[in-house]
């Protein structure tokens, strides 16, 4: 099963490259150092030109709870709100809050899967924008020294 | 009969509900306990998180178990006078001593023992003989908590539960023994399964274990779905699983469910180690569960709680720890729903129940390597010496204080664990009660060089662990114990809030200043240090008699009128 599906994975990937879906040239024009250089989450989504979202129950966040490893918290994102063009994700205690940004071509599901690195327990703050207007859901993970279970 | 003799079994009988006949034998005693009449169409058996206590053991319920926020007040978190109110228990009797801490020392003796696999055994077949149909389910956390377990790496606990005839378990402390070896593990233990929904891969996201089992139940199509520990490498040292993710997988679980219900299963019933708390809370949200057969926490909660959800009810339960409870849930199903249930959580008196002959000969077997060392007596206790609690024990204090001498070391830190038996005044401590205490696969003890903000930043971690108000963000275990140092605390409070005024010698902690600070069971790899238990032994072998242990509970502010702590 693994290797039936690690060459699905590598199909769709490249599939996906194939039809342009992760336009990676574009993603590269539109890099935004100022938004990825800003110590501030408000200051990252100010450069994006995406503050001032309305909270959204579209944008589902699966992660977990508390963070097996720090160095590696999985975080899957999926937005439901119509015409989504683009994820942005933020981890409001990391020294540089903004994690990712992700645009979305017509047709592609707004759908991302991605590890961040986090030192301390944070608010994750994800922003899905659509037809110009900015959505907001958050989730907090936590980070911990752990040991001590029962 | 002597006086004594009677009153106890009159007591016992009281608490099965039992008219007080004079001149009840043990027998009709045990038989008014025991005999529970079966009910519906499936039945199921659980016990969990016997922590490898093949023999009976004494075990005190704790007398501090705060529940915060929604929990304040609410089953599992209500301790003495406060749980018997609550689930109508006379005070007194035999149901009393199993469910709650009051007059410990004297209803201990009273009551006798209680567990042990051989007298579980003869129960289990008491109540299969009126439900041959019925499951047994085993929650987990049964492969470690003996020496012999630990020994073993496990081997003892599975040829126990294979005797029992356990159909299917979950587990927690058993992934301490390493990937491989659980894997192995699960081959001998066939034909029991281990359930896991929430264990896969860490690259690709595959299972693990299976995820849960569709069995035919007196005709009735029942799912069994299992949930780990979802902390387990948090909690315990990353590297005994590294490939390996858990997590609460809640959009999983629902999926399961969703699939199980489309392939017929008329009941699903989660075999969980998440701890009451958690379990509450996932009831709120998960869609489609009968009930939740709970472990972890260590909360002998004699009656379901019932948590309504999208117009259905999900039963939730947690069975104790130590082999003290065996729980019963017989279910009517009708159509595709549980129409109506009835529930017992039976203490498990080694008095009442003869130990089962097959099974006794099997623990003495696996013993005879091992028993003339765990046999050694190394010292007297004047005192009582339990752990559970959620700030410190008596037994806790002892390992503290062997810790102190040992390391020379200012301040001491041992985990909050909530197994470890409970040893009478006058009773001699042997080298297998120390390893009741002890015995896990990362036991190093450790000299660390801690700053004053560093050890109020561990001691606000593990209280976030244990007084998150989101049952989502606690661990379970209890407060790390603290020898050489005081401290306040105000549960109520947020993180970085809940602890102030740490003092040494009595005098504050300072920030800035590094302290040395002894302690056991790191979680770090590469972590090394001579066995706690040898510490231990060491410290009591020096002595001989033990004076009862000085309490270092810290001072709790803010939980006036709880019903988690005893006044």
């Amino acid at each position: 099963m693994n290797v039936v599906r690690r060459l699905l994975l590598v199909r769709a990937g490249a599939a996906a490259l194939a039809l342009g879906l992760l336009a990676p040239i574009r993603a590269l024009a539109a890099w935004s150092k100022d938004a990825f250089a800003a110590k501030k989450a408000d200051d990252a989504l100010k450069s994006l030109g995406a503050s001032g979202a309305e909270p959204s129950k579209d944008i589902v966040i699966e992660a977990p709870q508390i963070a097996e490893n720090g160095a590696v918290v999985p975080i899957e994102i999926a937005s439901t709100v119509p015409g989504t063009t683009s994820i942005a994700v933020l981890i409001e205690k990391n020294p540089y809050p903004l994690a990712g940004k992700f645009d979305f071509m017509e047709g592609a599901l707004p759908f991302v899967k991605l590890n961040v690195k986090m030192a301390e327990t944070s608010e994750v703050r994800v922003v899905a924008s659509a037809g110009g207007k900015h959505y907001v859901a958050t989730r907090e993970i936590k980070v911990t020294i752990g040991g001590c279970g029962g | 009969m002597r006086r004594r003799e009677f009153l106890r079994l009159l007591a016992l009988a009281a608490a099965a509900g039992a008219t007080l006949r004079p001149r009840a034998s043990e027998a009709q005693a045990a038989s008014e306990l025991y005999d529970a009449p079966p009910f519906g169409d499936v039945s199921l058996l659980h016990f969990t998180d016997t922590h490898a206590q093949l023999l009976p053991v004494h075990f005190r319920e704790p007398s501090v178990n705060l529940g915060i926020g929604e929990a304040a007040g609410r089953p599992p978190h209500l301790v003495g006078e406060a749980l018997l109110k609550r689930f109508g228990i006379a005070p007194g009797g035999a149901a009393a001593h199993a469910f709650t801490y009051l007059d410990f020392e004297a209803a201990a003796r009273r009551f006798g023992k209680v567990g042990g696999f051989a007298h579980l055994a003869t129960l289990v077949k008491r109540l299969r003989a009126s439900r041959p149909h019925a499951l047994l389910l085993d929650g987990g956390d049964t492969w470690q908590g003996s020496a012999t377990s630990l020994w073993t790496k496990g081997a003892d606990m599975i040829g126990a539960q294979k005797l029992l005839g356990v159909d299917l378990m979950t587990a927690h402390w058993e992934f301490t023994f390493g990937a491989e070896r659980v894997k192995q593990a699960e081959k001998e233990l066939a034909p029991v399964e281990l359930l896991a929904q929430n264990v896969k891969t860490a690259d690709f996201e595959d299972p693990v274990f299976k995820p849960y089992a569709l069995r035919m139940v007196n005709g009735v199509p029942v799912a069994i779905i299992g949930q780990a520990f979802p902390y387990t490498p948090i909690a315990h040292p990353r590297y005994f699983v590294p490939d390996w993710t858990f997590g609460i997988q809640e959009p999983r679980l629902q999926k399961l469910v969703d699939e199980t219900r489309a392939r017929g299963a008329r009941a699903v019933v989660l075999l969980s180690h998440n701890g009451m708390d958690v379990d509450l809370k996932l009831a709120s949200r998960v869609r489609g569960i009968d009930a939740i057969l709970g472990g972890h926490t260590h909360d002998g909660v004699p009656a379901p709680i019932v948590v309504s959800n999208g117009g259905a009810k999900t039963l939730v339960t947690n069975a104790g720890s130590n082999g003290k409870f065996l729980g019963v849930l017989d279910l009517e199903v009708k159509g595709n729903r549980v129409a109506d249930y009835r529930y017992r959580l039976l203490p498990v008196f080694a008095g009442l129940l003869p130990a089962d002959a097959q099974m006794a000969a099997y623990i003495e077997k696996v013993r005879a390597p091992y028993r003339a060392k765990l046999e050694e007596k190394l010292a007297v206790t004047e005192g009582l010496l339990y752990r559970r609690g959620n700030f410190t024990g008596s037994f806790d204090q002892l390992i503290l204080d062997a810790l102190i001498e040992a390391k020379g070391a200012e301040i001491a830190f041992s985990p909050g664990f909530r197994w470890g038996t409970t040893l009478l005044p006058g009773e001699a401590i042997t080298l297998e009660h120390v390893m009741d205490q002890t015995a896990i696969t990362y036991a190093y003890s450790t000299l660390n060089e801690l700053t004053g903000a560093q050890i109020k930043a561990i001691l606000e971690d593990v209280a976030d662990n244990l007084f998150n108000p989101d049952p989502y963000f606690q661990q379970g275990g209890d407060m790390v114990r603290v020898g050489g140092m005081t401290y306040a605390i105000d549960p109520l409070a947020n993180i970085g809030a809940r602890i102030f005024d740490l003092r040494v010698d009595g005098l504050p902690i300072r920030p800035a200043r590094r302290y040395k600070v002894a302690g056991w069971a790191p979680v770090a790899e590469g972590a090394s240090g001579e066995p706690v238990w040898d510490v231990l032994a060491r410290y009591l072998r020096d002595r001989k008699t033990l004076a009862p242990a000085r309490l270092n509970l810290p001072r709790v502010v803010g939980v006036e009128g709880n019903p988690g702590i005893a006044r």
